[in-house]
């Protein structure tokens, strides 16, 4: 059950996945604009991401923002936190709030800032900000839902970089050995962090091989072909149930549909003056991501 | 083959027989699910360390074994707190209030949900384990977190009555107990009101405002004293956070001194609550903070470490018999 995509991203597999497409280009210009206003922010972090994001909130997961605490809702749950700000725009898009509600981004007081605040914004099943704890957040919803009778599936979105973190593997761990098969990790393998490549920092290769061995199912995919992605998040929520969560590794590009910050992996955290900024609204725009029509 | 073990002998799993208290824990979570209350509980390998293998035999579809994953625990926790249900996470008090501050910072008490999180084993309880395991910094750390309240009852009876007032209370709760195995002050059926202090006696020399276990051994000193004609007030605070500042402040207007008493540094424990609301509101009595004086508490069996301590009857005694002496 719950197959019922609220973004109303159609029936036709073709026009979904334009949709999605034509979502992620949102997803990238609402970014950029919205970082405009804080003059600070994570622009690569999300553009890595968009593809992701878009088809799991207009095409896989079910949501209620009329309702947007229903206990049978699909949930979701983001360690890397700093690409909130692609989530805001997506939540207001489905109707969680008004548009208008993200011109206070990073205002005094406002509900909407860097990283991701349940406790502020209809539609954010958890908050984060401190990695490392989104995929336990996630599991403990998931051991919850099977207590309580509930139907829904919880996807967990990881930073590579955050696989760093200890008690990412302690939840893991946990997650197969109480064979929670509704839990949906999917890692944004986009190869950088903060302080350079993840590879580079501290290694977390072989990735696909250390999940499997912690009990996961494991799917590898190009995270910005929408087709591909949309395909393996569907079979992810709506296989049989065996007890055995899954791992999607999706290989994606840190600053996806802007040249120059796919070469620079400085982009995890900058601004873009006025017309830089516009440059890159027109580069997203002309940039076709592969879907049904490439 | 037959056992041919000592009669002495004794193994871990059978602690719950050797320690009836230890059953509180458990008896308080039985009592909310009775009252229709979505209890999960949920422990890091300690359940007959705290007692919860009761309940996960009496509730094994509500109980979670988490493994030694402790950080994992309370961030799971909070998540199960979103679907609709009430967990309580047990661990070591050491592990909990100091592995885990941040996780129950950010992911239990900034979001206010009805997780409750119990550390017991407090202060030096487990004696000669060693300092890894003493809990001395729990209730200073957990206090400074905004949003999470902090309960140290002074015995089972007074946990279990807790545990079945917290289905009401909207916040989420650091429960800090002991190791069941405490010389009770109160009996089954006791009731409880979350940031109300007990004052167990009025005396007009000096007052005791003790929680945890400190609450039995400030009765055993006050009737100690009382003996030698010195008149003792004892107060036990088992809501640290919010503290009952009325009583406080009540206490303090007609006592010349406040001695608080608990097993911990006294440096942002029940001492350092007390001294901030008498700091803020001087009522003429003078504060000693007892407890654990910013040190790593040595190792050894705990009745040796209470007494070296003075966190014992005798021992908080001879501090208030100090306390009261002409000062030059």
């Amino acid at each position: 059950m719950n197959d019922t995509p609220h973004g109303d991203a159609g029936t036709d597999p073709a026009e979904v996945v334009a949709r999605l497409r034509d979502r992620a280009t949102f997803i990238r210009t609402e970014t950029v604009r919205l970082i405009e206003i804080a003059k600070v922010g994570h622009y690569s972090s999300v553009f890595s991401a968009a593809e992701i994001l878009a088809t799991l909130y207009y095409d896989v997961m079910h949501l209620t923002p009329e309702r947007p605490d229903d206990p049978d809702r699909d949930r979701f749950t983001i360690g890397k936190g700093h690409a909130a700000v692609g989530m805001y725009p997506i939540l207001a898009d489905l109707g969680y709030y008004p548009m208008s509600a993200l011109d206070t981004y990073a205002h005094l007081g406002s509900a909407f800032g860097d990283h991701p605040d349940m406790t502020k914004i209809p539609g954010i099943d958890f908050s984060s900000g401190s990695i490392g704890h989104a995929l336990s957040n996630g599991i403990g919803m998931a051991l919850a839902g099977r207590m309580e009778g509930r139907d829904f599936s919880v996807f967990v979105m990881l930073g590579d970089g955050e696989m760093q973190e200890g008690q990412v593997w302690e939840a893991a761990m946990s997650a197969a050995h109480h064979k929670l098969d509704r839990v949906v990790a999917i890692v944004d393998r986009n190869g950088f962090q903060l302080d350079g490549e993840v590879d580079d920092i501290i290694g977390i290769e072989p990735i696909a091989e250390k999940w499997r061995a912690f009990g996961w199912r494991v799917v590898e995919v190009d995270g910005h072909d929408v087709e591909a992605v949309r395909t393996v998040l569907r079979e992810a929520k709506h296989r049989e149930p065996d007890g055995v969560p899954t791992c999607v590794i999706a290989r994606t590009s840190k600053g996806k549909g802007v040249a120059y910050m796919e070469e620079e992996p400085g982009w995890h955290l900058g601004y873009l003056a006025p017309q830089d900024a516009e440059r890159a609204v027109a580069e997203i725009r002309n940039t076709k991501t592969k879907g049904a029509d490439v | 083959m037959s056992s041919t073990l000592d009669a002495g002998s004794w193994q871990y799993r059978a602690l719950n027989e050797l320690n009836p208290g230890l059953d509180y824990l458990s008896l308080g979570l039985e009592d909310l699910v009775a009252a229709g209350a979505p209890v999960v509980a949920g422990t890091a390998d300690l359940t007959y360390s705290n007692g919860l293998n009761r309940f996960q035999a009496s509730h094994p579809d509500r109980f979670v074994q988490f493994g030694i994953s402790e950080q994992h625990m309370v961030s799971a926790a909070a998540g199960m707190a979103t679907a609709g249900t009430m967990p309580f996470v047990a661990t070591f008090a050491s592990f909990l209030g100091l592995l885990c501050c941040e996780q129950i910072r950010m992911d239990v008490a900034y979001t206010k949900l009805p997780v409750r999180l119990v550390g017991h084993h407090t202060g030096i309880s487990l004696g000669f384990y060693g300092t890894s395991h003493h809990a001395t910094e729990d209730i200073s750390t957990m206090r400074a977190i905004a949003g999470l309240t902090v309960v140290s009852p002074a015995d089972g009876p007074q946990l279990r009555a807790a545990i079945r007032a917290s289905a009401d209370w909207p916040e989420p709760i650091y429960f800090r107990i002991s190791r069941g195995r405490d010389p009770q002050v109160y009996g089954d059926g006791v009731e409880f009101e979350f940031g109300k202090g007990i004052e167990h006696l009025r005396g007009t020399d000096v007052t005791i405002i003790a929680c945890g276990i400190l609450v039995h051994a400030a009765l055993q000193a006050a009737e100690r004293l009382a003996e030698e004609g010195v008149s003792v007030g004892v107060v036990d605070m088992p809501t640290v956070k919010p503290l009952d500042e009325d009583l406080v402040r009540d206490v303090a207007g007609r006592t010349g001194v406040i001695i608080t008493a608990e097993e911990h540094n006294i440096i942002g424990g029940l001492g350092a609550a007390v001294a901030e609301v008498l700091a803020e509101h001087p009522g003429g009595a003078r504060l000693f903070r007892h407890g654990i004086r910013d040190e790593y508490s040595l190792i050894a069996a705990p009745t040796r470490l209470y007494a070296h301590y003075r966190l014992d009857g005798p021992g908080l005694a001879e501090v208030v018999r100090e306390q009261l002496e002409p000062r030059s």
